[in-house]
Parts: C-alpha cells; sequence; structure tokens
C-alpha cells in the first residue's frame, strides 16, 4: 500500500508539470500578442511596450514559463525600478484587468464554488442513488419506467435550461424567493441559503438524473450475481441483500464519477454561476475570458484541472477501502 | 492421401441431429442476434423515426421553406407589434404565412430559421462526433495493442486532457483558435466560426472513448484469433484494423450514439454563453439564447427550439440505450 502512494504521488507531480506546461503554452503562446491583451481598447503602443516589460513577456517562452512556476511557490516582484508590484508567494499572477493578484481573486471566489459543489453534490448523491436503488428493485415495473424516464428528459436538457426556469418561475413570477445576491454563509446565513437554494437544486437535478442511471445499471448487474442469489437463499433480509450485498459491490464506478464530477464542479461551475449571479470561480473565469484577461484565465484553468488530478488520486485510493478485491499495487 | 479416406467408416453427422433440431441450433452472430433485437424494440424504432424525420427536415430545408413559402432571412414588420416589437396574435404569431410563429423584433419566420438552423447545429455536432470517434478509436486501438511506453504515456495524455475544465478553455480557446484557423487560409465569418467549433467540440471527447476501446482491446488481443495472425506474419497494421477493428463495431457505435446528443447540447450551451455562429444564421442553440430573452413574454418562441433539441437529444440517447441492450450478451438472459 505504502510505496503504490508514494508511486502515485510522484505521478501525480509529474502530471501537475505537464499540465502547468500544456495550461502555460495554450494561453501563452498560441495568442498572437499577450502584452495587447493587458490592456484592451486603452491599449497604446507605449503601455503595451511597457505592458510587456513588466511582466517579463519580452523573455523567451522557457523563461517566463520558469519565472511563472517559480512564483507559484516563492512568489515573485513584477517589474523593475521604482514601479514594482510584489506578489506573494503562491502568486498565480497579476492580473491587470482588475489591478489584483489573482491568487487574491481565486482566494475570495473558491469559498462560493466549494459551498456550491458541496450543496449540490450532497443532493444529487442522495437524490441519484437512492432513486436508482428503487428503480433497480422495482426493475420491468412501472416504477422503474417512470423514474428511469424522467431521469432521461432530465438528462436530455440543454444544461442552462433547468437553472434559468427555476430562476424565472421561483424568483421573477411567483416572488417566493429574492433576486440571487450571493453573501457569506457567516454574514447572513437566511439571504446566503435563499441564494444558494436554487442553485443547489438545478445543478443537483442535472447530476442526479446522471447517478439515477448510473447506480440503476450498477444495481441491474450486480443484483443478477450468483452471491445474491446465495445471499437470499440464506435467508438474508431483502434490505441488507440490496445495501451490503448489491450496492457495496456496484459502488466502484459510482465512487469514482462522484470524485471527478465534484472535482470538475470545484473548478467553477460555470453556467450555473453565470445564471444566478454567484461570484464563484466559474464567473471568474468567464469573466476573465470576455476581458481576455490571460493571467487569470491561465490561473483558474490550472487551479480547476489540479482538482481534478488530485482527485483521481483520492478516488484510486478509495477503491481499495471500498471493494476488497481491488489490490494497490 | 485424400481428405475422403480420413472420415470412411464414420457415420455420417446428419444422420445423428435430426431435421427439425438441426434448424433451431442455426448459429446466430452476435451482430444479427442485435438486429434482431432491436427490430423488436419499440422504443429504437420511434426513436429512428424521429431523427429520419430531422435529418430529413435539415437536408430539404431550402425545398421545404421553398414549398410553405418562408424564409429565415426576411424581416416581417407587418406581424410584430409597434411598440416592443412582440408577434401579433396569440402563440408567437401563428398563422397560415408562419407556421411556428415569428421572432420578436424582426418578424423572422421561426419555422425556416430552425429548420435553417438544424442543418449546422447537426453539421456541427456530426463533424465533431466523427472526429471524436475516429480519433478516440485510433488512439485507443494504438494503446491497447502496443504494451510498455507508448501505451503509458497515451494514457497519461488521456488523463491529462479529461483533467481540464472543457466548458472554460473552450471559451477560452474559441477567439484565438478562429484567429488562426482564418490564418491558415479559412474564409472568414461562418466558415472560420464553424470549423472552430467542430474543432473545440473534438479536442475533450476523445480520451473516453479511447479508454473504452483500449480496456477492449487489451481483452482482444490475448484471443486466439490475434495468436493466429501474427503467427501467419500479419503485419501490425492489418492486426490493428482488420483483426480488432471488427470486434470494437458494438461499443463505437452505442459511443457514437451518446456522443452526438452531448455535442448538440454542448453546441446550445456555448452559444448560450455567446459562442456561436453569426447573425443571421440560426442554429438550435442560438435561438435558444436569443429567446432566453422573451422566456416571460412569448414563451412559444423558446419552445419551438426547446422542443426540436430535446426531441433530437432524447431519441438519440433512447437510440443508444437500445443498441446497448441488444448488444449486451448478457442481455435477455436476466
Amino acid at each position: 500500500m505504502f510505496p503504490y502512494i508514494i508511486r502515485r504521488l510522484g505521478l501525480m507531480v509529474v502530471m501537475l508539470t505537464l499540465l502547468s506546461i500544456v495550461t502555460f503554452l495554450l494561453f501563452n503562446a498560441v495568442p498572437t500578442d499577450p502584452a495587447m491583451l493587458t490592456c484592451g481598447k486603452s491599449c497604446t503602443p507605449e503601455l503595451v511596450a511597457a505592458n510587456r516589460i513588466r511582466l517579463g513577456l519580452d523573455q523567451p517562452l522557457y523563461v517566463q514559463y520558469i519565472d511563472w512556476i517559480k512564483a507559484i511557490f516563492v512568489g515573485r516582484t513584477y517589474g523593475s525600478g521604482t514601479q514594482t508590484f510584489p506578489c506573494n508567494a503562491p502568486c498565480l499572477g497579476y492580473s491587470f484587468r482588475n489591478g489584483e493578484e489573482v491568487t487574491v481573486m481565486i482566494k475570495a471566489a473558491l469559498p462560493i464554488t466549494i459551498y456550491l459543489a458541496l450543496g449540490a453534490f450532497v443532493l444529487w448523491m442522495v437524490f441519484g442513488i437512492l432513486s436508482g436503488i428503487y428503480a433497480a428493485k422495482h426493475h420491468t415495473e412501472w416504477q422503474d419506467r417512470v423514474i428511469m424516464g424522467v431521469a432521461l428528459v432530465g438528462y436530455s436538457l440543454p444544461v442552462f435550461f433547468i437553472g434559468l426556469v427555476l430562476l424565472i418561475f421561483v424568483v421573477v413570477r411567483l416572488h417566493l424567493l429574492p433576486y440571487p445576491d450571493y453573501v457569506a454563509p457567516q454574514t447572513n446565513p437566511v439571504q446566503f441559503l435563499q441564494t444558494m437554494i436554487l442553485p443547489w437544486i438545478s445543478l443537483a437535478i442535472l447530476y442526479a438524473a446522471y447517478y439515477t442511471r448510473l447506480t440503476r445499471s450498477q444495481m441491474l448487474e450486480t443484483l443478477s450475481e450468483d452471491y445474491i442469489r446465495t445471499a437470499r437463499a440464506k435467508g438474508l433480509p431483502e434490505s441488507v441483500v440490496v445495501r451490503k450485498h448489491g450496492f457495496r459491490a456496484g459502488l466502484t464506478p459510482i465512487v469514482t464519477s462522484a470524485g471527478l464530477d465534484l472535482a470538475g464542479l470545484l473548478g467553477g461551475a460555470v453556467i450555473t454561476e453565470y445564471i444566478f449571479s454567484l461570484p464563484g470561480l466559474g464567473r471568474l473565469s468567464i469573466g476573465a475570458v470576455t476581458e481576455y484577461d490571460l493571467p487569470t484565465i491561465t490561473a483558474t484553468v490550472l487551479v480547476a484541472a489540479t482538482f481534478v488530478i488530485v482527485a483521481n488520486l483520492i478516488v484510486d485510493m478509495l477503491y481499495a477501502a471500498i471493494d476488497p478485491r481491488v489490490r494497490l499495487s | 492421401m485424400s481428405v475422403a479416406t480420413e472420415n470412411e467408416g464414420l457415420p455420417s453427422l446428419d444422420v445423428v441431429v435430426p431435421e427439425a433440431t438441426r434448424e433451431q441450433i442455426t448459429g446466430r452472430t452476435l451482430r444479427q442476434i442485435a438486429w434482431m433485437r432491436l427490430r423488436r424494440d419499440r422504443v429504437a424504432k420511434v426513436s429512428v423515426a424521429i431523427l429520419l424525420v430531422i435529418v430529413f427536415l435539415a437536408v430539404f430545408a431550402p425545398v421545404l421553406c421553398g414549398l410553405l413559402k418562408v424564409d429565415p432571412y426576411t424581416f416581417h414588420s407587418e406581424v410584430i407589434s409597434d411598440n416592443g416589437g412582440l408577434p401579433i396574435g396569440k402563440w408567437g404569431g401563428v398563422s397560415k404565412a408562419h407556421p411556428l410563429g415569428v421572432e420578436p423584433g424582426t418578424g423572422r419566420d421561426i419555422l425556416a430559421r430552425l429548420l435553417y438552423g438544424s442543418r449546422i447545429s447537426l453539421l456541427i455536432a456530426g463533424s465533431a462526433a466523427l472526429i471524436t470517434v475516429v480519433t478516440g478509436v485510433v488512439v485507443g486501438i494504438v494503446a491497447g495493442n502496443s504494451r510498455g511506453w507508448v501505451d503509458k504515456v497515451l494514457g497519461r495524455f488521456m488523463d491529462l486532457t479529461l483533467a481540464f475544465p472543457v466548458l472554460l478553455v473552450i471559451i477560452a480557446m474559441s477567439p484565438v483558435l478562429e484567429q488562426r484557423v482564418v490564418a491558415a487560409g479559412v474564409p472568414d465569418g461562418n466558415t472560420s466560426r464553424v470549423i472552430t467549433l467542430i474543432i473545440v467540440l473534438s479536442v475533450f471527447g476523445w480520451p473516453y472513448l479511447a479508454r473504452l476501446i483500449r480496456g477492449q482491446v487489451l481483452g482482444l488481443r490475448e484471443r486466439e484469433f490475434v495468436e493466429a495472425a501474427i503467427s501467419l506474419g500479419a503485419s501490425n497494421r492489418r492486426i490493428l484494423f482488420k483483426e480488432l477493428l471488427p470486434n470494437l463495431w458494438g461499443p463505437i457505435l452505442v459511443y457514437t450514439t451518446i456522443a452526438v446528443p452531448g455535442l448538440i447540447g454542448a453546441e446550445a450551451t456555448l452559444a448560450y454563453l455567446g459562442i456561436s455562429v453569426l447573425p443571421p444564421t440560426a442554429t438550435w442553440g442560438s435561438m435558444l439564447e436569443e429567446s432566453v430573452g422573451y422566456f416571460t413574454v412569448d414563451p412559444f418562441y423558446f419552445c419551438v427550439p426547446l422542443t426540436m433539441l430535446v426531441a433530437a437529444v432524447l431519441s438519440f440517447n433512447l437510440l443508444g440505450d437500445s443498441l446497448q441492450d441488444a448488444l449486451d450478451p448478457k442481455a435477455g438472459r436476466k
């Protein structure tokens, strides 16, 4: 077990390095001139030239990359002479568009995305798994058909549809909730919940549809195994058979999907944050994209992808805990 | 020694098996079984019918619009109100001249825009699916059949591609990529826009299929027929594409049917975030995006592209499920 973890950690470092290189190249080598993008319409040739030097964009690409990575660990100072901006570690860059360190902006946005993702995660796992198990238990009966029909329709709707319809009906038409306006939970817990409930529900519906399908197919697969018949023949109560013998054995793919989906969401639920004006990572990155704020885009992509790579590792570790048939070696 | 002498003295097999039984045990290939199951599957038949209708509508959009005397680009100020520009009449201005109503603000015919929009939506989703599937299959077969570092490198590459926040990278990359597409000599405008959309949608889908195919190949490559081919001196390429590929049609087919609706949805999502074809050209996604703003005052406008999109996506998903059941060797024995 222990050597396996060490090896996986080593591999993760390699992956993160590759990831940072690809991300860096994607946003620094592909655009024709990153310095042009620091000021947009207010650009003058002098300003572009000055920004190019301030941000180190006049250096060769590999030097820029090394500076960028170094800054994450030890921080850096932009510019030279009298005009300098210090950027403390972990420094992910400096956003000229917002006149702020990218790390500071990400730190402000991350909690909102975490609340959003975790709340939705709990909802969709509970509903998805329960309805999946229920459908599998009633396989070929009407309950199964109804649940699968609803799940398939939910699965087929455009991503933004559910959030938008909830917003329009619950808030705009029926005035059941005030218009979403995010506050931190410690400031005003009631307003926090009022703002988050619809985003949680709309994300949860979207994912629950998928998890219902996944859980059901897993359960049908394991419930047809011989050892289930043995368990029933032993006279075990049906609930124990379903829970301990069926569900437990079919859990691995569900955990994989859950880990990766949660990690993906932690990188920013772009559409949901956009619809409900939640100032999370997704909104931050969309804003950065529309403003061509390259340092912010690069940093948010890096952060989001890091979540997924770390989640990959955690999921693989969890396998061994869930499924004794899996041996880590 | 002739072959005939070897069987001398042995009873003919025909005598042992009675006529009736022999007919019953006629072997069916997996493909025949799958086809038979599909033909009995009502859901699959309905889905295919709906999809055929949608494709027919898209392909013959100019002819149909000509017959109905509607046009996707002409403004009709006479059918919208002077203040606010909402369609005159119930149901978003449905009339004989405009069977699905008119667009608020411009009075353009919604049916014509929907039919022409289908062409672009299906073109984008179809092309992206084709590129995704071909790339995924080739990478998956190569990774699965090669041992050692090639497999490892390709595997890591797949993990890396899957780690990226797809939507974000697509939105961030599209404008930059379009510049490159134009620089490569593609005419600027909707041609470059559609090509860019197809590229960005293809980049992130292939690793899913590649993983699936790799897993299948890992099992297949140990089978006797591959060993036989190797001992007969077959080239690597022959083994990959003549021996292995024909055994992979099942998963490829299922994946394709599920990939297309995903891509149709992705196009709509991108359109909602402002990345779509240039007006006045329409897609299902761009129509949804435009109609969202009128949802409270003219919900019918929103419902038209939504119905079309959901019908297509739902049919593809249902067909995918049916195909999966039909191709599952274990199905029907439970």
